[in-house]
């Protein structure tokens, strides 16, 4: 392993879409759910909890077998009933594999798999382990949404951080439970769901005006 | 890429591009890609009405499509749809997360797989024209996405754009002074601009164009028809 | 307590369905109710104690054969108590539905009362041509109590592939459950999963409801709600629609 590896496969700076996507968060923000910092804290910690978890798992998965990649990418599928988060995952796990191309060897795993499957597979080309996968995941379900909120809601930059601090020993807890479970038949694997996630991702898509794609 | 779309400066760190099989651009079965020209510029300078008046031009003699990159909506890609200029299979909006610079230069993937998916499901093109979102002076186009970039100005800001500088300016490979039909209504002297542009830009190109007047946009499609044309 | 329930309806060959097995304890009760229409056959569960409370362990099996059709309904919502310090109550469920067979699962909804501890475990299998109709609602807290700890697991196959993965955990020990991911404040949730051959297609109206065209051969609806009354308003006009599709009961 490298620590300096998994800095880069973590960085939002990754040149692989993510800076298009709230996580679900514009939709929230919309809704009047979400207005400062407190209130993202409730949105994170929830979306960490089930998301996080489940791309934690995923991405472990897939780092400790890319040959699973298939059927671990089924179980994405069943655990994603919204199609507009499917296809922000996959149009996510399609820039992720772009860019891990340029850095590593990946393997073929398909052209537009779930963003959690190609952030394992990269992982594993990276020589990285499931549980530093499972971390890069659970990193980026708090960060992406952090970010968004910044731009979104003019927050105190420093104060999105403070929460992400705060937040950081949940991302290491929930990747530790991930990776540990990363062996698990696919059906068994967690599937934590958000209902409002689901629910704002299908009416987000039929916006006119909207700043991200997801 | 292409070396001839690709002149490396005397004072360019050396390197070497990688054949376009393997670098982050996903090759397409069966033939080379289409050229790429990205298209920016301030908020409202005319950006849209370009990409309409090319398609007007270039449409019946090359395989074109577009990508639209909005800042909140997908205002661009319907007009275009709504002024016929373009069936709707050749025009892709991508959204962009407060951050049009951003999908046009520092992480450029959902422009590409946008431009992807158009080849892909169109078949070999000559042309795609990439518009980003509207954005201020600096905001330039990543060499991983598009080959040639034009930076659209418009007269109304008054004749001091061009002296202001930036690297849109500065590095376009074509600049258009849009809206020369209201240089007298702003007080813009068109030959401060002229002069203050060849400063900046030494010896590439700028043209002046009223897409009020001229809906071919001319002097661009004639020197995009010259980029297609030493392409193959 | 241990209670375990058992149904099997069967086609009795000239276009009804009979009830093979229906066998129930205090408190998993079932009764046959209504007159069979339509070819079916509706079981009520009835309840018979208050509960689950906590270290209950409670099994509920529904067995669909080929051309069957079953509506399983309840008469009472049930409610989650916490009784003594204990381990977690626990609902297992599991369906199976065979080809050309049908099941409607419409239960009032569960509340999770102050205090609970509860997991339901539902493990459904509907085979390839098999039809199915799965219903969910879930209260948080009885009027005014916070609520008590629900965890909800669900796995929906068809033909042999999930469907639908889906785990839901509210209550004190699941971080985030109030905000805005999850149920953002609201006290009722209820979820609808149909998939079959014929699935329903309209839309579901309510700013924190939506219908969902899965990935496999199924729709999910779902609502949010501050309370069940809510979440019913959106959910069942659906419910009402997709049953015409499904031609059931
Ligand atoms: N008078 C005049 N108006 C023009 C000319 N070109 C464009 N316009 C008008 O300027 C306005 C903005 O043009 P667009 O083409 O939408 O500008 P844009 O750069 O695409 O704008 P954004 O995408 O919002 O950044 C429209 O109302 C056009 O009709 C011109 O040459 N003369
Ligand atoms: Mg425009």
């Amino acid at each position: 392993m490298s620590l300096a590896t998994l800095l880069l496969l973590a960085d939002g700076r990754l040149p692989s879409g993510g800076h298009a996507h709230s996580g679900g968060l514009e939709p929230q923000i919309a809704a009047g759910r979400v207005r400062d910092v407190d209130g993202l804290d409730g949105f994170l910690r929830g979306r960490l909890a089930t998301g996080g978890l489940v791309s934690a798992a995923f991405a472990a998965a897939a780092c400790a077998d890319t040959g699973r990649a298939a059927e671990l990418d089924v179980g994405l599928d069943a655990r994603t009933p919204s199609p507009a988060l499917r296809r922000a995952s996959r149009a996510q796990g399609r820039a992720l594999l772009r860019a891990g191309r340029a850095m590593w060897p990946v393997p073929a795993i398909g052209r537009e798999p779930h963003q959690p499957v190609a952030l394992g597979a990269l992982a594993a080309a990276a020589g990285l382990t499931p549980v530093e996968a499972a971390v890069a995941a659970a990193h980026g379900t708090t960060t992406g949404s952090a970010s968004a909120a910044v731009r979104l809601l003019g927050l105190d930059p420093y104060a999105v951080h403070a929460l992400l601090a705060r937040l950081a020993p949940e991302c290491d807890r929930i990747a530790a439970v991930a990776a540990a479970r990363s062996g698990d038949p696919v059906d068994e694997l967690p599937a934590a769901g958000a209902p409002l996630l689901d629910i704002g991702a299908e009416h987000h898509a039929t916006w006119e005006v909207r700043l991200f794609a997801s | 890429m292409h070396p001839e779309l690709h002149e490396h400066g005397p004072d360019e760190v050396p390197h070497t591009h990688p054949d376009p099989g393997v670098d982050p651009h996903t090759p397409l079965a069966g033939g080379p890609r289409a050229l790429r020209i990205g298209i920016g510029g301030p908020v409202g300078s005319g950006k849209t009405a370009l990409v309409a008046a090319l398609c007007r031009a270039l449409g019946e003699e090359i395989r074109l499509a577009v990508v639209t990159n909005d800042i909140y909506t997908t205002e661009d890609a319907d007009f275009l749809l709504r002024n016929g200029v373009l069936p709707a299979e050749r025009i892709r909006a991508v959204e962009t997360g407060c951050c049009p610079h951003t999908a046009i230069r520092d992480d450029i993937s959902a422009n590409l797989d946008a431009v992807e998916d158009l080849e892909e499901k169109l078949g070999p093109l000559d042309l795609v024209l990439v518009e980003s979102g509207g954005d201020n002076l600096t905001a330039t186009f990543s060499k991983g996405l598009i080959d040639q970039q034009i930076f659209v100005v418009d007269v109304s800001g008054g004749d001091k754009v061009p002296r202001k500088g930036g690297p849109g300016v500065t590095t376009a490979d074509l600049l258009v002074i849009n809206k020369t039909d209201l240089a007298p209504m702003v007080g813009a002297d068109l030959s401060v601009m002229d002069r203050d542009a060849k400063a900046r830009r030494h010896e590439l190109p700028t043209v002046f164009l009223s897409l009020a007047e001229d809906k071919q946009a001319t002097p661009v499609a004639d020197w995009i028809r010259g980029l297609v044309a030493a392409r193959v | 307590m241990r209670a375990e329930a058992r149904v099997v309806a069967e086609s009795d060959g000239r276009g009804g369905t009979r009830l093979a097995v229906l066998r129930g304890e205090s408190p998993l009760l079932l009764r046959r109710t209504g007159r069979p229409a339509g070819g079916g056959v509706t079981v009520h569960l009835v309840g018979g104690a208050a509960g689950p409370l906590r270290g209950d362990e409670l099994r509920l099996d529904v067995v669909v054969g080929p051309g069957a059709r079953l509506e399983m309904l309840s008469v009472a919502a049930s409610l989650a108590l916490p009784g003594r310090p204990a381990p977690p109550s626990r609902l297992t469920v599991t369906a199976s539905v065979a080809a050309g067979g049908t099941l409607r699962w419409l239960p009032e909804p569960l509340i999770a009362a102050a205090g609970c501890d509860h997991d339901v475990v539902t493990r459904v299998d509907v085979a390839e041509g098999g039809t199915l109709l799965w219903r969910d609602d879930l209260v948080c807290g009885r009027h005014r109590e916070a609520s008590g700890a629900v965890r909800a697991d669900t796995l929906i196959r068809y033909a042999g592939v999930a469907l639908y993965r889906h785990e839901l955990a509210v209550g004190p020990g699941a971080p985030g459950w109030d905000g805005a991911a999850v149920l953002g404040g609201g006290r009722a949730i209820g979820t609808v999963v149909a998939a079959g051959p014929q699935l329903p297609g309209p839309p579901v109206v309510g700013a924190d409801a939506a219908s969902m065209r899965l990935a496999g051969p199924g729709v999910l609806a779902t609502a949010v709600g501050e309370d069940i009354r809510q979440v019913k308003a959106a959910l069942d006009p659906w419910c009402g629609a997709a049953l015409a599709p499904l031609a059931l009961v």
